[in-house]
């Protein structure tokens, strides 16, 4: 009897609970963000192994994005060369996404190099997660490898950041889960054989061993809504790039260690 | 157009064990994964590798569908002459990618 009883029970609070949340407007200025003090980057949570294949230059599959990527960056006729070294790279991927007072918008190093590539070099826009993007995107991040995140919140991002906050604490999916529940709340636990990260995005692009290939943090974060089995953004969306910012205020401190190695 | 990066010293002494490392851009399709229609991704892998060294094959591997995207080899190579140092990889289709190094032995 006691078999039959108990589900029947907790699908009652599940409704119950169901029809009490959807009523309820999300507000989170009472949580609290990841303490700076604990702040360590994903690649703690990587076992040894992955750890070594990070950083051997030579063996890390995500340099064979940044060779591309330099090839890119000396081609064609109005190449990127003819206005910028490499070096000149030395600190940009730390100071992104920001704010783009042009186009009045937030704007990731992704969509730099696509505005560049438009408004400078009269070519078209590269789509987003396309193996060129990435490779000039990982070419230009990774000069500013070891280099501290170091974005500057002005005014005019508040909001983005403030949506790209709510999104980090809402609920989503069928499983009804908020990041902020593993990687505030519970990071460092195992989750099977993985050790849940902080989720911090300082290693990205990344190369991911899952994916077997190089990736953007915005399909990470399609891959993370996946999971919980919520409706993905799409790729370079606001909503994306406003959860970037949030990821970057959170990161703080942490150095860029494009390319990472990932899971 | 597959990258490829290989990791070999210019010039060694005679006798000299190296350590040659190689690592290719290779989806490594195994044909056994659909898309997100479910129809069937077609197979597409590298099948051989083989490395020349002073007109002889030193090293050679044959590939499989299980084979990781990206394939990375390792081998030890002992430096006897100057030459060429030639790396194949054989894709599924016949067709190949080839490397030449030139090694300078003392």
């Amino acid at each position: 009897m006691m078999a039959v009883r108990a589900p029947l029970i907790f699908m009652l609070f599940v409704l119950g609970g169901c029809s009490d949340t959807s009523t309820k407007t999300p507000d989170f200025a009472d949580r609290p963000d990841l303490d700076p003090s604990v702040r360590v980057s994903g690649f703690t949570f990587l076992t040894e192994e992955t750890q070594a294949l990070q950083q051997d230059d030579f063996a890390n599959p995500g340099q064979l994005w940044v060779d591309r990527g330099a090839a890119l960056f000396g081609d064609g006729e109005a190449a990127c060369s003819s206005c910028h070294e490499p070096d000149d790279f030395s600190h940009t991927a730390t100071q992104y996404p920001q704010w783009n007072s042009e186009h009045e918008r937030l704007i990731n190093l992704e969509g730099q190099i696509n505005q560049c590539r438009t408004t400078r070099q009269d070519q078209p826009a590269l789509a987003y997660e396309s193996d060129d993007l990435l490779a000039l995107t990982t070419f230009v991040a990774t000069q500013a490898r070891g280099d501290d995140i170091n974005v500057s919140l002005t005014p005019e991002m508040q909001s983005a950041y403030q949506s790209g906050r709510d999104y980090f604490f809402t609920r989503r999916g069928q499983l009804n889960l908020a990041c902020s529940q593993c990687h505030d709340d519970q990071w460092g636990m195992q989750l099977r054989g993985d050790t849940i990260s902080q989720g911090h995005s300082n290693g990205f692009p990344a190369y991911r061993l899952q994916w077997e290939t190089l990736g953007s943090l915005h399909r990470r974060l399609e891959e993370c809504d996946l999971g919980v089995r919520a409706e993905p953004r799409p790729l370079g969306s606001d909503e994306y790039l406003a959860v970037e910012l949030y990821l970057a205020i959170r990161a703080q401190g942490l150095p860029i260690e494009t390319p990472a190695v990932r899971r | 157009m597959f990258p490829v990066r290989i990791a070999l010293p210019n010039a060694a002494k005679r006798g000299d064990i190296m350590e040659v490392r190689t690592l290719i851009q290779h989806p490594m399709e195994t044909g056994l994964r659909r898309d997100q229609r479910g129809r069937a991704i077609p197979r597409d892998i590298i099948t051989h590798f083989q490395c020349e060294y002073g007109g002889e094959v030193v090293f050679e591997a044959d590939f499989f569908p299980a084979v990781a995207a990206n394939p990375f080899l390792t081998f030890p190579l002992r430096a006897v002459e100057s030459g060429d140092v030639i790396f194949t990889w054989t894709h599924q289709d016949g067709g190949e990618t080839v490397e030449t190094r030139t090694l300078t032995v003392e």
